[in-house]
């Protein structure tokens, strides 16, 4: 008897992020989560309970938990994005902490791209800042599906709901101007643990669900929408010099599902050679499976011989996307090493590399004021609407229709960094 | 948001969406590096890597060798399973070892007796150099102490091993950056993103043999500075390792390893967990963290692991 069986279901498991200003409470948030979902074990808070007393405070601070490196213990800062892990039992989780200093940008964008949900923490005194409106931004941008606007230290304000419905109105206001669609409001206290797993009893005029009841419900899947199928090949299999004679013929095309379903009998087409054939078999580990869905990695086996390498996708024949040497795109630069226009650079688009040249920067966002400035280059955190020129063609979608498909990083050859992150327009 | 909004049929189970990232990695690994080795120590984490890889590739062979680190001072249980779990999958073993790096002059040990973990760094270095390796695949994960938790799923090394834990590439999306240069190397990690539960639930669904010391048994041990410590370990030679100090009380305690590792610094705990099953629900219910009280080597100072790492620990 599996002890499995004991267990509740499993509901997948969902990324997301937490954004916020230094103080306004975001590490706490984390510690809270971790805390009362029984993640943190007895060893590790007693560690964090020396380093309080070692630090004269009071109580145990939560917000030790998230930082792990030295220089940031040393210092009280959060240095890079980290990731941390909680289980409900019904579900996992995966936090992507982006620290909230100077950096944010390129920081909450890097953490941003893997998440489907945001956790936007407001300081129930302060409100709405310029703050939470670049927080937002960059979430939009990055087009990250949920929000949920935690209007926190509602302890600081004595739990008054006129507060938080001003700063909800507030928050309203400005999020229409974006097009930000699903939204939630919760008031919380994450230092008292008041509305983040348990209720607590000091909001009762809030009828909605806590911070967890929504995270243990929100869609866990990488996108809701029908997407098309996008199959990079990452890697071709033949293994015809296997004593096995049966598998002398076989040409089995690794990758993972990027977006949409494929099925066993689906007509495809190879790209870029333009050739279409039909699916064959899909695999896993020898089992053969029926179809294959987003985010599943699979073996694909086609019904002609057709020569595929890495770098080339398979798509469904009736979805087609046309090859691109031209894109526009919406970049972050995350180099400290400004974007240099006379230089070539290296776009790296699925499993699909191609030498790139900037043909000119439409307009450069100012993150405070969200206005768009000229630019004629790009420095660290900046964001831009840039024209690129490939020397490959890609098979891009626009960013908003396809994460997977409509995104791509910039690499500096010279030193290998990854320097850019592009959302194709 | 609506209330109402039903998950996606096609939503993944946790355990089939960490699988199939570890399987995107290892292939992107394998595809991005002209040299690549997946480091394989006979541990849990690098059994259920074996697993990924299999998932990976097959039915081809694996596009790199499997590589051992040997400090001489492992348990021999886990050695003999390593090289029966390497002739099982038909893939090439190498096994490079801490004894011919002090040979070599190249690690001196302060005292015969110094736990020889962390300088199986310096061996690593060396056999990366000797077979030109542009990519280590291995089976660390984020959970298991906090300076893993900042490190990148493909981490960067210079010619000397060493990571940067502030001037890491960033990772956006799904893309790997796995590009070096010549002597550089990319450390790549496939179940960064796994816990301790993880593993263990993926070990009973995919039913994957373990070397039997990871299962509660009767074994001689000492306690000492609130650890347990087992005694009088044979190693492969027949040699007993890790005598008892003087004055030290040998008892007999029925314990399991929760991690593995080398002999002079990893505790097991008590346990009476025989099979996978009962292991999942003692790590749903357990108190202390996996290298809590169970790694020497992490605890003496808070930043041990990271300082480690940055000279090239993996």
């Amino acid at each position: 008897m599996s002890a499995m069986e004991n267990l509740p279901v499993d509901n997948g498991l969902l990324r997301f992020l937490t954004c916020g200003s230094v103080d306004d409470g975001k590490s706490t948030l984390i510690g809270r989560l971790l805390f009362d979902t029984k993640t943190i074990l007895a060893d590790t808070l007693s560690a964090i309970e020396r380093t309080s007393q070692k630090r004269g405070m009071e109580a145990v601070d939560l917000s030790l938990l998230t930082d792990g490196l030295q220089a940031e213990r040393e210092q009280g800062i959060t240095i890079d994005v980290a990731y941390r892990y909680f289980s409900t039992g019904t579900r996992k989780y995966i936090i992507a902490d982006a620290p909230g200093h100077e950096q944010y940008t390129r920081n909450m964008v890097t953490a941003a791209s893997t998440a489907n949900l945001a956790i936007i923490l407001i300081d129930a005194r302060k409100g709405v800042l310029t703050q939470t409106r670049r927080h937002s931004y960059l979430a939009h941008l990055v087009n990250i599906p949920h929000l949920i606007v935690a209007v926190n230290k509602m302890d600081l304000v004595d739990y008054d709901q006129t507060t938080f419905e001003k700063i909800r109105a507030d928050y309203l206001a400005f999020a229409e101007k974006l097009g930000i669609e699903d939204i939630r409001f919760i008031p919380m206290s994450a230092l008292n643990g008041d509305m983040v797993v348990d209720r607590g009893d000091r909001l009762g005029w809030y009828q909605g669900p806590t911070l967890l009841d929504v995270l243990e419900t929100a869609p866990a899947a990488h996108s809701e929408k029908a997407e098309k199928f996008r199959f990079p090949v990452q890697y071709v299999c033949r293994p015809q010099d296997s004593a096995n004679p049966e598998l002398h013929d076989y040409r089995g095309f690794m990758g993972r599902v990027e977006s949409g379903e494929i099925a066993a009998g689906d007509e495809v087409t190879v790209l870029p050679s333009g050739l279409a054939t039909r699916v064959k078999a899909i695999e896993l580990y020898g089992q053969p499976l029926t179809h294959a869905v987003s985010e599943q990695s699979v073996t694909i086996l086609l019904a002609d011989e057709i020569d595929i390498s890495r770098g080339d996708m398979i798509v469904k024949t009736s979805e087609a996307p046309e090859p691109k040497k031209q894109i526009e795109a919406m970049v972050c630069w995350l180099s400290e090493t400004p974007m240099d226009r006379a230089r070539k650079y290296l776009i790296r688009h699925t499993t699909r590399d191609s030498k790139a040249m900037v043909a000119g920067i439409e307009y450069r966002v100012d993150i405070n004021t969200m206005e768009w400035v000229p630019a004629d280059k790009l420095a660290m955190n900046d964001i831009a609407k840039v024209a690129f020129k490939l020397a490959q063609p890609i098979f891009c979608d626009p960013y908003a229709e396809n994460r997977a498909s409509g995104a791509f990083i910039v690499i500096d050859e010279s030193t290998n960094n990854t320097v850019g992150a592009g959302m194709i327009v | 948001m609506t209330q109402t909004r039903t998950l996606s049929k096609t939503t993944l189970s946790h355990l089939d969406w960490l699988e199939a990232e570890a399987i995107h990695i290892m292939r992107e690994v394998a595809g991005q590096c002209a040299n690549p080795v997946l480091l394989f120590s006979g541990g849990k984490d690098s059994i259920c890597m074996l697993r990924i890889a299999e998932k990976a590739f097959r039915p081809g062979k694996f596009p790199f060798p499997l590589m051992h680190i040997d400090t001489g001072h492992n348990y021999q249980e886990v050695v003999q399973f390593r090289d029966k779990r390497a002739a099982e999958l038909g893939e090439r073993l190498i096994v490079r070892s801490v004894e011919d790096s002090m040979k070599r002059g190249t690690v001196v040990l302060k005292h015969p007796g110094e736990s020889r973990n962390k300088h199986q760094s310096v061996t690593l270095l060396e056999a990366i150099e000797e077979f030109g390796f542009d990519a280590c695949i291995g089976g660390a994960r984020r959970d298991e102490e906090k300076a893993r938790a900042k490190e990148r799923i493909m981490s960067f090394r210079d010619e000397f091993g060493q990571w940067d834990p502030k001037n890491q590439r960033p990772e956006l999306w799904n893309l790997y950056n796995a590009r070096s240069h010549k002597g550089e190397n990319i450390r790549a990690f496939p179940i960064s993103n796994w816990t301790e539960m993880d593993v263990w639930q993926y070990i009973e669904r995919e039913q994957l043999e373990l070397p039997s010391i990871y299962f509660a048994h009767k074994r001689p041990v000492v306690l000492r500075q609130g650890a347990i410590v087992p005694v009088n370990v044979p190693l492969m030679s027949g040699e007993l390792t890790n005598l008892p100090k003087a004055g030290e009380e040998i008892v007999e305690l029925q314990v399991r390893f929760r991690t593995v590792g080398d002999i002079s610094c990893t505790a097991p705990v008590e346990s009476d967990a025989d099979t996978v099953a009962k292991i999942v629900l003692e790590t749903a219910t357990t108190t202390i963290t996996e290298r809590g009280a169970t790694r020497l080597d992490d605890q003496t100072s808070e930043a041990s692991m990271e300082q480690r790492k940055k000279e090239g620990y993996f």
